[in-house]
């Protein structure tokens, strides 16, 4: 079925995306890539910074952008392979964040993670940057904007389409996929 | 003796490298409109969808059809009867990758220590392969390599008696190992022979080819259109998601090798595989 997400979102309204479920986002959301999450957790554990946006109920896309050409929101905006994130995700879930965006399998233990607090993963279409920037109808800097395409940007974006792979329950799309192999 | 002065080649190689991130080639735009009209699954033909209605969105504005716009690999043969005038030829192709990158609005994705991570804030350096050819020409081929795909790809050091159901075992688990990681519909190049580099180049070498051409020799050709039916077979389909096309192509380049050995390299690419070729 096609799910109309509109953020913020409630944690039981995240329970009831199944697998499968075509999704259109629409709200803020905040891209992050391997070197912000690094540094969002380093800073969090060792010098006591909070994390840069609202982590509860927070939505994450895994996703550097393209700079903007002038007149432009943004660049070419897709997912990047989310695996990358494996090690720093099920700390942000535990720490509240709630729905993941991004491309590619994850590991069992951020499925652990998903299951027990109720997150879910969304992947959006590889490499169709041009389209997702289309999307996207705000965008600004929120933090580490030394990391350039790598920084956290806030963005809102409006019927952001996507697919649930990984939902809440721990079903997984790409395992269903892989299993025939 | 002719003489081509290195502005021409900077000029050329930052032309190269805006339209292979901007404008699709006509042979991966073709294999994804029919992939998307044939395909039986409905969630694969819905992404299919999306990614050619996303490679005309770049087309039209002249925007990246990917946000990774990759690291410039570039191919170039000098003829032999040829004078590069002005700057080293190293730096005009390196200084036509910055102003390509900078000017066409492409992400700068190229770090300047594999260690250190520091962005170089320009993406360069190029990955640069020379060949000196016949002729009193230059040809330069950017082929941007994103790395969802280039990190799933692989080298194997096969031995004789593997034969060839060891290069199909080898080029399959490589494909399922990658699943939706490197954004199927792949095109895959495979380099056998050589030794441990050649075969990594000869890979790279095939993704410049065609997804529709083939080998030239027989058993190759037929190697090809075998592994492409494997590849397919998996059911990974587009977006990983499940779907009955996997690959778009499988190209092969091969080269002697020694008696003791079969290296295969297995280089993985995702569904806008891109490059531009142009001659001085």
């Amino acid at each position: 079925m096609t799910r109309n997400i509109i953020l913020p979102v409630s944690r039981e309204e995240v329970r009831k995306i199944s697998a499968g479920d075509k999704i259109l986002l629409t709200g803020i959301i905040y891209t992050a890539r391997d070197a912000a999450h690094k540094r969002m957790i380093e800073n969090k554990d060792n010098k006591g910074i909070d994390f840069p946006f609202e982590i509860e109920g927070s939505a994450i896309y895994f996703a550097g952008p393209a700079p903007a050409k002038p007149g432009r929101v943004i660049g070419s905006v897709g997912p990047t392979t989310s695996g990358r994130m494996d090690a720093h995700s099920p700390r942000l879930i535990k720490e509240g964040n709630l729905i993941m965006i991004g491309k590619g399998e994850r590991n069992n233990t951020v499925v652990d993670a998903m299951v027990k607090y109720g997150a879910v993963y969304l992947a959006a279409p590889g490499g169709a940057g041009a389209l997702m920037a289309q999307k996207v109808k705000s965008c600004k800097l929120c933090a580490y904007e030394d990391l350039g395409a790598e920084a956290v940007y806030e963005l809102y974006v409006e019927e952001m389409p996507l697919i649930a792979v990984i939902d809440s329950a721990g079903r997984n799309l790409y395992d269903e996929v892989k299993k025939d192999l | 003796m002719r003489e081509i002065s290195s502005d021409i080649i900077t000029e050329t190689v930052r032309d190269l490298c805006i339209k292979a991130n901007c404008v699709i080639n006509d042979d991966i735009k073709n294999r994804l409109c029919e992939s998307a009209a044939k395909e039986t699954s409905e969630t694969a033909r819905e992404i299919l969808g999306m990614l050619c209605e996303n490679a005309e969105i770049a087309k039209s504005e002249n925007v990246p059809i990917c946000q990774d716009t990759g690291m410039a690999i570039i191919f170039i043969k000098i003829g032999q009867d040829v004078h590069v005038t002005g700057s080293f030829i190293e730096d005009a192709v390196n200084e036509g990758v910055r102003q390509g990158y900078t000017e066409g609005y492409l992400r700068k994705s190229v770090v300047a220590d594999p260690i250190l991570r520091g962005n170089t804030g320009d993406n360069t350096p190029a990955v640069i392969h020379y060949e000196i050819v016949k002729g009193d020409k230059i040809e330069i081929t950017v082929a941007p390599k994103g790395f969802g795909s280039e990190n799933m790809s692989k080298v194997f050091m096969l031995k004789p008696s593997d034969g060839i159901e060891g290069i199909k075992n080898a080029v399959i688990k490589t494909v399922c190992e990658a699943g939706s990681n490197p954004c199927p519909p792949i095109v895959i190049g495979i380099g056998i022979g050589g030794d441990f580099e050649k075969a990594a180049i000869l890979a790279k070498k095939a993704l410049l080819r065609e997804t529709s051409s083939s080998s030239e020799i027989p058993h190759i050709k037929k190697l090809e259109e075998e592994l492409l039916q494997l590849v397919n077979k998996t059911g990974i389909g587009a977006g990983g998601l499940g779907g009955d096309i996997t690959a778009f192509g499988v190209n092969i380049e091969t080269y002697p090798t020694h008696i003791a050995g079969m290296p295969l390299a297995v280089n993985i690419s995702c569904h806008v595989t891109r490059h531009e070729t142009a001659v001085i």
